[in-house]
């Protein structure tokens, strides 16, 4: 609607909405900036590094005297470490969920929603600090075989870290689906944990699929408990009682050096940092399309 | 349509002349011809979707505030013979000149005289001495005035539904509307405040005019001057209100009004 | 076939049974988080609370153990924190204040809603390579406070933007109409009704990200700030005028996290102490944060009923 008024009133507020529109816009240039900063830096990498060998190559060893730079033992350190937390995640988060939405007494979700939050919260240096000085010592105990420095340890810890989050986002799912489906089930006599698997979890599948999905993305990219607790050694394995190195973790340790900008080994960083980015933005897009079915479903 | 109207021996204080509205594609007003004549009670009644509430919210330019909706025609305003829905007028000026009280009691969530002050703020005025005087003059006007003069600083939430939906029409009153517009302004309201409220409408007549959508008919019978039956987005009937209840001439009207459907 | 109403029984028996160790799983599942949670707080304590002292906030890092402390490492959380509330506050509220009540539902809207969905998903470490990329040497600000409040301003960013969106659009419509039908404009609405109607929901978003943005260590690490650094910067008050002075913003620095980063990867069990102190000051900060934010969400709620 065409409004032909030039008044101050009309003028202030054209510029007060100028200006909350700069600041919702400035979230597309950070995504631009990411996008960018990464692919300038990682297309200097790969003038010198061929592709190929950059994603085929499984040995990763860049600040060596004889650099190799196959990008695999990063990417398998990334999936060790974020398969042993998803496995941990996963069921104890959808049984969270199950049992917060479905069985528990509203004062005590109430009670334990607000803790469950703390603990992402929590710094995750703290809970580096937990699984190399606390939980490898303690799981040592069990598994003789088991390295100081391990996949294991903060692979657990960070399952955990990121429970509450599978737990909110499947709970929301769960929540969405509406009460006549529920009644339904108890009408034909069904037990609630027979609603819960034969009925809720299916028409809720969608989201319960995002909240994985996204979980996932998270503990790839999780950085400081891999990089205290999985130790700074790019292994190509899949046992997770050995010592590893993540895509984020390889990124601190170079990080923490004093390499010149613009070096060979300073480019990597941005290498590895597109993968990663890569990598979780694949994870995040599925989970936001199947997050948006949930919504589309009722 | 026909008008059976001793209209027109008073001041017209607004007309509408083949007003038509649009939700995006969806036609809700169909070309509507109407007289609000200046310090009376007019009544919009119909059925639930008739466009009731949509006209009503046409004459201070709520539908503004959503996207994809459309005005054509006119709706005039007088004496200055502005029109309303024209692009060219400014919906904040339309919103100073004629104000709303909403179906449910909608107070702000802030004292019982700052709700009251809201709209002298909105136009700039400042002045404790001049705003503590608008206020009890508009709390009196919605006979408030003696049950909270001595709680004013008080939250609004802790009044009762009756006595929000009157603050709500003190707020209303604060700026000196030219015109009142209510939208079943009793629905949320139990029978004794309802009675209040009805009352309240029958006095504030006598300073300024009111155009009232209301869903009881008896309601509209025992306010109101004229009343206007609305069905589908057209204009049924409309004349003074004892002609309607008692005599209407078109079929649809007295088959409403007789509790035929509705 | 009809099944009698003995074996109905039983089959009920047993799955009411079921029933009851799902429950019992459930409650074991909710409660290892809490259990972990109170684990790890007293690790910490046992190993940490001897270093805790007078003594250990006010000294410098140092090669002893016992003689070292962390007071540039919260000097330097201090004022990062300063510059990213600084950037993160106006333009995450104002992005949130935007997007629920100005903006037109189009597919620049909903490219923006996806983009912060999508930011909010990225690894802390991308926003450290961001910032290094972008504030150390394109912009050349350096290894400095203001870089690195700078990459945590935009790590908080989308939670802020989420919370001032959820907040606001708990405001029901009926406050918007009421203050338009008296004449209001759309900022005199915002800036009346929409922001202090929401204002809890807003500091509560605030809050949780600060408290966020002071563990983070990665992209810390990532712009280069400094893991053993034995002065301050410069005092941002000064006795003379005009007394507030930037130099600070320039000055490398060091922050909480990384500092106990630094002692966890020693490998002189003494350090180790160091570490578990720093772990108890950095875990009590951000869960009084955490704290505070869920008694301000309780508080507002109470106070204003819908």
């Amino acid at each position: 609607m065409k409004k032909k008024i030039f008044s101050k009133r009309y003028i202030i507020e054209t510029m007060i909405e100028g200006s909350l529109m700069l600041s919702a816009v400035f979230s597309i240039f950070i995504t631009l900036g990411i996008i960018f900063v990464l692919c300038y830096e990682s297309l200097e990498f790969f003038k010198e590094i061929p592709i190929k060998d950059f994603l085929t190559g499984t040995v990763w060893t860049p600040l060596f005297a004889n650099p190799q730079f196959g990008i695999l033992p990063l990417v398998a350190g990334t999936l060790l470490t974020t398969a042993v937390a998803v496995s941990v995640a996963l069921p104890i988060g959808l049984i969270t969920a199950i049992y917060l939405s479905e069985y528990a007494p509203h004062k005590f979700r109430e009670t334990v929603k607000p803790i469950l939050e703390l603990l992402e919260a929590v710094p995750t240096v703290v809970y580096g600090y937990f699984a190399l000085l606390f939980l490898t010592p303690l799981l040592q105990k069990v598994f003789e075989n088991l390295s100081g420095f391990n996949a294991l340890s903060p692979g657990l810890i960070m399952g955990i870290m990121i429970v509450p989050y599978v737990g909110s986002v499947s709970e929301d799912a769960l929540k969405a689906v509406p009460m006549h489906i529920r009644e339904g089930s108890y009408a034909m006599g069904a037990t609630k944990l027979q609603t819960a698997f034969k009925v809720l979890i299916p028409s809720a599948f969608s989201g319960i699929a995002a909240a994985f999905i996204m979980g996932i993305s998270r503990a790839i990219g999780e950085t400081m408990i891999v990089a205290i607790a999985a130790g700074m050694m790019p292994n190509f394995t899949a046992n997770p009682m050995e010592p590893i190195q993540t895509l984020t973790s390889y990124i601190v340790q170079v990080s923490l050096g004093d390499l010149p900008h613009g070096t060979i080994e300073y480019k990597t960083i941005f290498a590895a940092g597109i993968v990663l980015f890569i990598m979780t933005l694949s994870f995040n897009i599925i989970g936001f399309w199947l997050k948006k079915r949930i919504r589309e479903a009722y | 349509m026909s008008t059976k109207t001793k209209q027109f021996n008073e001041i017209i204080k607004a007309e509408a002349k083949n007003l038509n509205f649009y939700y995006g594609d969806f036609h809700a007003l169909k070309g509507l011809d109407f007289k609000v004549s200046e310090k009376k009670v007019t009544a919009l009644i119909g059925p639930s979707g008739c466009g009731k509430t949509t006209f009503l919210r046409c004459f201070n330019r709520m539908h503004d505030l959503y996207p994809n909706n459309r005005y054509e025609g006119e709706i005039l305003m007088y004496p200055d013979e502005i029109n309303i829905v024209g692009d060219n007028i400014d919906p904040i000026e339309v919103r100073m000149r004629i104000s709303m009280v909403f179906q449910k009691p909608n107070p702000f969530p802030k004292t019982i005289y700052e709700n009251v002050a809201y709209g002298l703020r909105v136009r700039g005025i400042r002045g404790k001495d001049i705003i503590d005087e608008r206020v009890e003059k508009s709390l009196r006007g919605a006979a408030l005035w003696d049950e909270v003069k001595d709680r004013l600083h008080e939250h609004a939430f802790n009044m009762s539904g009756g006595q929000q939906q009157r603050l709500c029409i003190a707020r209303a009153l604060a700026t000196d509307p030219e015109i009142l517009l209510f939208d079943e302004p009793t629905s949320a309201l139990d029978p004794i405040a309802t009675s209040k409220v009805e009352e309240l409408i029958v006095e504030l007549k006598k300073v300024l005019t009111i155009l009232i959508v209301t869903h009881n008919m008896q309601q509209a019978a025992r306010i109101s001057d004229y009343t206007a039956f609305m069905y589908v987005g057209e204009l049924v009937e409309f004349g003074d209100t004892d002609t309607i209840f008692t005599a209407p001439t078109q079929k649809l009207t007295e088959e409403y009004i007789t509790g035929r459907f509705g | 076939m009809k099944e009698t109403l003995q074996e109905l029984k039983k089959k009920i028996a047993k799955r009411k049974f079921y029933n009851k160790i799902f429950a019992f799983i459930g409650f074991i599942s909710t409660t290892v988080g809490i259990i972990l949670l109170a684990v790890l707080f007293i690790d910490l304590a046992i190993d940490g609370a001897q270093r805790i002292s007078y003594k250990f906030f006010t000294s410098f890092p140092s090669r002893f153990p016992e003689e070292a402390g962390i007071l540039s490492a919260w000097v330097g959380t201090c004022l990062v924190m300063i510059v990213t509330a600084a950037a993160a506050v106006p333009l995450g509220v104002g992005a949130g204040i935007y997007l629920e009540e100005y903006a037109k539902k189009n597919w620049f809207t909903n490219l923006i809603e996806i983009n912060i969905n999508n930011l909010a998903g990225v690894p802390s470490i991308i926003y450290g390579l961001l910032a290094l990329g972008l504030f150390v040497y394109f912009f050349n600000f350096g290894e400095s406070v203001l870089t690195g409040g700078l990459a945590l301003a935009l790590l908080i960013l989308p939670i802020v933007i989420m919370a001032t969106r959820e907040a606001i659009r708990a405001i029901p419509n009926s406050m918007r109409e009421a203050a338009y039908a008296l004449g209001a404009t759309k900022w005199q609405t915002v800036k009346d009704h929409i922001i202090p109607y929401s204002i809890g929901g807003i500091l509560t978003g605030i809050i949780i990200g600060m408290s966020r943005a002071i563990g983070e260590t990665a992209p810390i690490i990532t712009v280069g700030a400094l893991t053993f650094i034995a002065f301050l910067p410069p005092s941002p008050i000064e006795p003379e005028f005009p007394f507030l002075n930037f130099k600070w913003l320039m000055a490398p620095f060091t922050v909480m996290p990384i500092q106990m980063f630094n002692w966890v990867s020693r490998p002189q069990q003494a350090f180790h102490l160091n570490a578990a102190a720093a772990g108890i000051v950095l875990l009590v900060m951000t869960l009084l944060m955490n704290a505070l934010a869920i008694y301000i969400r309780y508080k507002f709620r109470k106070k204003i009923k819908w």
